[in-house]
């Protein structure tokens, strides 16, 4: 049987922020909304942007295709096209896109009468790419300072940019970022694992519910966080990373020009022992 | 969910974060060093910048003499590097000498009363060893000092004792039992990085064949490390010595490499060539120069393990990517850009007249000075 045959009558009218009824339709299985509109408008326009950049290019090896940003002497102007006003205009559609994405999940949350959650979630990722393309690159006075789309490149980027602060492990929010990513992993892995364990016994077992996973962790660690903490914890950590990861590259540059482990003499010179 | 306990720990944690470290504010001055986009950009603090321009100022050349009239090493006795001026380039060369290294002490830094000509103290000895030196950076070495060129003051700047030297760091004392395997504390010489803290005594001196059995190129070439057996170890005393490069000279790694590939010269910039050729200088002036100073240099002229305070690269860039930010100092003074030896002279000052004059020193004349003897002085080709 189809899930889409008895779908509908999850299909709740309302809930929009912008264009009232106008957008309030399916297309399959997906809402669309004044949103989804927005979000495929600037979609589809960035994908193109980035098929002329790449063409503009010397290589069409998809692994090699680099669309740079301006030199830094266009600061905070615009660029010619082929100079990185190509990289400006997708970094607008990026952003449209993304930011329509969230609001997309806004009316969709509104629509059920749910929390906020998915968006506020997914805000932080969108905030990541927009400190990295917008708010470093402004504190730093050049669009230049973003980083360049480009599957090789942008790795090629975040190398040279570690190493502009000599040892970026010494960046501590960096650290801190590192930190809640291995730890996202570990809760995210700890969480599964306990699900699988509990709801695909072997054959002839029964399934088992809450008690015995807060058992086994209660055993295993003596506290079991719950059903209802994991995903709090799990809602935490991951934020968190992309939070850190946020702060990490945005302190490095405006906020601090050296290298990262000269950052730490604050320690040598605590007065405790200077 | 106590948000907004959360948000005020947040808070907390970072401006307590920021005053601790005193943070810096925006915007830093950058400049593009690679191709747009690749990151290769030096960012720098507008006050840094200023401090170090203020810092690099050039002296006030001494008044030009003309370098016509009798040879300085024909009139004076015991001339023996700079005997090919003439009395007044001499002359002038030895007040901004003094200028340079000794402003307050002045010419009895290194001379004594009894006569110029005494090497009765051992400033005057190192005084010449320098001198050569500084000479063989300008005729030897342009790959690295070319443009600007070196004086005696790129290094000492107003000081009788440069004030970024170096010496064999034996490390801190720590709790027996403790592996700190050379490493594992703030390393100034390191860029405060908890890397390998002597990096210098390894590669910074030595003769070409000690050279040759360093590990300089750990990085692979490859994506997979095929056959490459640098050790993590080695990796990090050439990290620490390039941290030592980076901080000396007020840059970061992307001065000289496009880090994707630290190897590659094709995709280095021009910068890299330089430091190639100031690595082999620096490792000339310590061996050759610095350290035939060892025997007869007082201890409080030397490091903890009793050898002499030799050069690295903040030696003469203190901070800055060109020391005095390139300015050109040696066009006032051609001399310093030229071998200045004349044949060396017998030995003219009684040894007893020395020894005398070397019982009346100053304080600053440490008892077991090697008094009198210029044997040691520098001698043409060393």
């Amino acid at each position: 049987m189809s899930l889409l045959s008895f779908e509908r009558k999850y299909r709740v009218r309302g809930g929009t922020l912008v264009g009232g009824d106008l957008f309030d339709f399916w297309v399959g299985p997906f809402y669309v909304g004044f949103f989804g509109v927005s979000t495929a408008f600037f979609a589809l326009l960035g994908t193109a942007l980035i098929l002329v950049g790449a063409s503009m290019g010397d290589t069409w090896n998809v692994w090699r295709i680099n669309i740079a940003p301006p030199d830094l002497s266009y600061g905070l102007g615009v660029a010619p096209f082929a100079e990185g006003g190509a990289w400006q205009l997708i970094t607008i559609c990026a952003i449209g896109a993304f930011v329509s994405w969230i609001l997309r999940q806004v009316e969709i949350a509104r629509k059920l009468g749910m929390g906020l959650h998915i968006p506020f979630a997914f805000s932080y990722a969108v905030l990541a790419y927009v400190t990295l393309v917008v708010i470093r690159p402004m504190l730093l006075g050049a669009w230049g300072h973003g980083f360049p789309y480009g599957i090789l490149s942008h790795l090629d980027w975040v190398s040279n940019v570690g190493y502009q602060f000599l040892h970026f492990h010494y960046n501590p929010a960096h650290m801190i970022a590192i930190t809640f990513f291995f730890t996202t992993a570990m809760a995210l892995s700890m969480h599964g694992s306990l699900i699988l364990m509990a709801t695909d016994p072997r054959d002839g077992e029964k399934v088992k519910t809450g008690e015995h996973e807060n058992t086994f962790f209660r055993d295993d660690i003596g506290y079991s966080i719950g059903a209802l903490g994991i995903h709090r914890l799990g809602l935490f950590v991951a934020l968190g990373a992309a939070f850190w990861s946020a702060v990490c590259i945005v302190i490095s540059g405006p906020f601090w020009t050296r290298g990262w482990p000269e950052w730490w003499n604050w320690w040598l010179e605590l007065p405790i022992w200077n | 969910m106590k948000l907004p306990q959360f948000i005020r720990a947040t808070v907390v944690v970072i401006a307590g974060s920021l005053l601790l470290a005193g943070c810096e504010m925006p915007p830093p001055e950058t400049v593009q060093l690679g191709n747009r986009g690749l990151g290769q950009e030096l960012v720098v603090n507008p006050k840094t910048l200023a401090a170090t321009v203020a810092a690099n100022q050039v002296p006030t050349p001494q008044p030009a003499v003309p370098s016509v009239g009798p040879k300085a090493g024909d009139i004076y006795q015991n001339v023996q590097v700079l005997g090919d001026l003439s009395v007044g380039e001499f002359t002038r060369l030895m007040a901004a000498m003094t200028e340079w290294i000794s402003p307050e002490e002045g010419c009895n830094y290194c001379h004594v009363a009894e006569g110029f000509q005494y090497d009765t103290k051992y400033t005057k000895r190192v005084a010449r060893v320098m001198t050569a030196m500084t000479q063989q950076a300008n005729v030897e070495w342009g790959a690295h000092v070319g443009g600007a060129g070196v004086t005696c003051y790129t290094c000492h700047r107003g000081k009788n004792i440069p004030e970024y030297v170096w010496a064999t760091d034996p490390g801190q004392p720590h709790a027996a039992g403790v592996m700190t395997a050379g490493q594992n504390i703030a390393s100034v010489t390191a860029a405060y990085s908890s890397l390998p803290n002597d990096p210098l005594t390894p590669y910074l001196e030595g003769d070409e064949e000690e050279a040759a059995t360093l590990p300089w190129r750990v990085a692979g070439q490859t994506a997979l490390p095929n056959g490459n057996r640098s050790s993590v170890k080695q990796t990090e005393y050439i990290y620490s010595l390039m941290m030592h490069f980076s901080d000396s000279l007020g840059v970061n790694c992307t001065h000289c490499h496009n880090t994707r590939a630290f190897y590659d010269w094709e995709q280095s910039s021009p910068a890299r060539v330089r430091a190639w050729h100031g690595i082999r200088m620096v490792r000339e002036m310590n061996t050759k120069y610095v350290n035939q100073t060892t025997d007869w240099l007082p201890d409080h002229r030397k490091g903890p393990m009793g050898d002499p305070l030799k050069v690295n690269c903040a030696t003469c860039h203190q901070g800055a990517y060109k020391p005095m930010l390139g300015a050109n100092m040696v066009k006032d003074y051609p001399n310093l850009a030229r071998t200045t030896l004349l044949e060396p002279k017998e030995e003219t000052a009684p040894a007893a007249e020395v020894e005398a004059a070397a019982e009346e020193m100053a304080e600053e004349m440490p008892a077991q000075a090697n008094a009198g003897s210029n044997d040691q002085g520098m001698t043409a080709g060393s």
